[in-house]
């Protein structure tokens, strides 16, 4: 599919480095990425929600969530539309800690946002320390163009798993596939396989 | 900010696949039964895919998803396309 | 059997550059030779893509600045500080140089040329390239549809094809221009710097059939926000929605 060459064209800089997954390119700025209006979330009515597929839930409040034990993690970004950004910081709650407690046999998940945005993956990839809500990027608020007040965070997968706006997340017997994965993308999406497009 | 444009701005997505050019087809909203023109929906181009989205009520009217060597294409929130064919 | 005719998709088409022009500071026209081109309307665009030597590739969409006719395709292209593809386009990209292109693209942001209505276009900034081009294509084929265009700019240097905009309303009385200044406005322009509002709409579409009642058919072009901005005022002004047709460009991805 690639054309002629443009003599002179380089385009946007790419550097190499080690830490690039197999066709990404490193990025300085934060991109942008929306398939929507930006959703104007109420800190006040603001509700986390877990449910299980017996229908038990459990629901946090901002100041019951804000109370939950932090951490701060730097991890590396990794995109399908094919930038990374390495070494980015943020403060969020892990999922082990929103799951401790919970009963459940479910072997997978689906993650619900504001503004209707989903996302699908086994629910073993949200465990043992590999996720988290986050509300704080960069030692400030996380803001509402990347997902404030809180997104998941989910940096071993393509970054359209970790959905901006995040509002819960259904633990399911069965697979359901998100809002990119029912249209072509991955139903997984590891970066390192480059486990972009789904098989057909 | 990623801020939206209109159908026009994926016409060219569009022509790649038909023969006829969509942009100009008119449409009614699955959700809200609001009748327009592709080229005059919303369209979020900064994203894995395309999303277009009705201007009325904000639901997603079509997506497109575009591989290297396949395409995806949802329609599920239009009720119609109307298309214009040549006469034959 | 019988044999249809195979319909197709559009295509990448390579096109060679002829010529270039700086216009302002920020823009330039390139002059691209398509051979085979099959035409176009004034209003319509085009998709560049651009490849790197190790096979990165991106593509943009530009606006066609020329009126319709032969296998010449002008794009004016306004350099973004921040951009990928606009200083490629405007810097480095020289005469004998050869990009890919497919079009035209899009068929609704068109004037007819038969149609002897009354045209309003509105253009924020580099909006008013296919705007340009409609213009281009009412004195090409000697249309007589009243023409007027407001076009709204930072301040006077970034103002695209003043002179033969000026040139067109000399000659011309049922064509005229209004411009906004937004920012710096030229010495002997009465009207203070500001964006296009409800005042400035009805003073420049005064004197004319450009009014609500007269149902101009209404192109507005620019950046998202200004589209949205000015189709609002033309519909508060009592325009029909169906008589307008709006085309909004961003400072990524589809950049005119």
């Amino acid at each position: 599919m690639a054309g002629i060459v443009s003599p002179g064209f380089f385009g946007r800089r790419r550097d190499a480095s080690p830490r690039l997954p197999p066709g990404q390119y490193l990025v300085r700025d934060f991109p942008v990425l929306s398939a929507g209006p930006t959703p104007r979330v109420n800190l006040d009515t603001w509700e986390f929600r877990i449910a299980t597929e017996t229908g038990e839930k459990r629901t946090w409040d901002w100041p019951a969530f804000q109370a939950l034990p932090a951490d701060d993690v730097t991890v590396d970004l990794h995109c399908v539309t094919k930038w990374s950004k390495l070494a980015t910081s943020w403060r969020g709650v892990s999922v082990d800690t929103l799951l401790d407690g919970i009963e459940t046999d479910a072997e997978y998940a689906l993650v619900h946002a504001f503004g209707g945005y989903t996302t699908n993956l086994p629910l073993a990839d949200l465990r043992g320390g590999k996720a988290w809500v986050a509300y704080g990027y960069d030692g400030a608020d996380l803001t509402p163009e990347h997902g404030g007040p809180a997104r998941l965070l989910v940096p071993h997968l393509y970054l359209w798993k970790s959905a901006k706006w995040v509002r819960g997340i259904d633990l399911r017997r069965t697979d359901e596939r998100g809002f990119w994965e029912q249209l072509g993308y991955h139903n997984y999406g590891d970066p390192w396989l480059e486990q972009r497009y789904s098989a057909d | 900010m990623s801020v939206p444009l209109d159908g026009n701005a994926i016409a060219g997505a569009l022509g790649e696949l038909f023969a006829v050019d969509v942009s100009v087809a008119r449409l009614e909203c699955g959700g809200c039964g609001m009748e327009g023109v592709v080229a005059e929906v919303v369209v979020y181009i900064d994203a894995p895919g395309v999303v277009a989205r009705c201007r009325a009520c904000d639901n997603v009217l079509f997506r497109l998803v575009r591989a290297p060597d396949r395409a995806w294409l949802d329609l599920r929130g239009v009720a119609y396309l109307r298309l214009r064919t040549t006469s034959t | 059997m019988a044999r249809a005719a195979v319909l197709r998709g559009l295509s990448w088409r390579v096109a060679t550059v002829v010529g270039v022009r700086d216009e302002t500071a920020a823009g330039r026209t390139i002059v691209f030779e398509l051979p085979g081109w099959p035409g176009h309307a004034a209003g319509q665009h085009v998709d560049v893509r651009l490849t790197a030597p190790d096979g990165y590739s991106t593509q943009r969409s530009y606006s066609i600045a020329s009126a319709p006719g032969g296998d010449l395709v002008e794009l004016t292209v306004e350099r973004l500080p921040d951009g990928e593809v606009s200083p490629y386009l405007t810097q480095v990209l020289s005469v004998g140089d050869q990009i890919e292109l497919r079009g035209p693209i899009g068929g609704w942001f068109v004037w007819d040329d038969a149609s002897p209505d009354p045209v309003l276009l509105i253009a924020g900034g580099s909006g008013v390239v296919p705007l340009a081009a409609m213009v281009r294509a009412r004195f090409a084929v000697g249309s007589s549809a009243p023409f007027r265009l407001l076009y709204s700019v930072r301040d006077p240097a970034s103002l695209l094809f003043g002179a033969e905009l000026d040139h067109y309303q000399r000659t011309d009385l049922s064509f005229g221009v209004h411009l906004a200044f937004t920012r710096t406005a030229p010495a002997d322009v009465p009207r203070p710097v500001g964006r296009i509002d409800a005042a400035f709409l009805t003073d420049a579409t005064a004197g004319g059939p450009f009014s609500a009642p007269d149902a101009p058919a209404v192109f507005a072009c620019g950046p998202t926000g200004f589209v949205e901005a000015v189709a609002n005022l033309v519909v508060a002004a009592g325009h029909e929605a169906r008589r307008i047709k709006t085309e909004r460009f961003g400072p990524s991805g589809s950049q005119r």
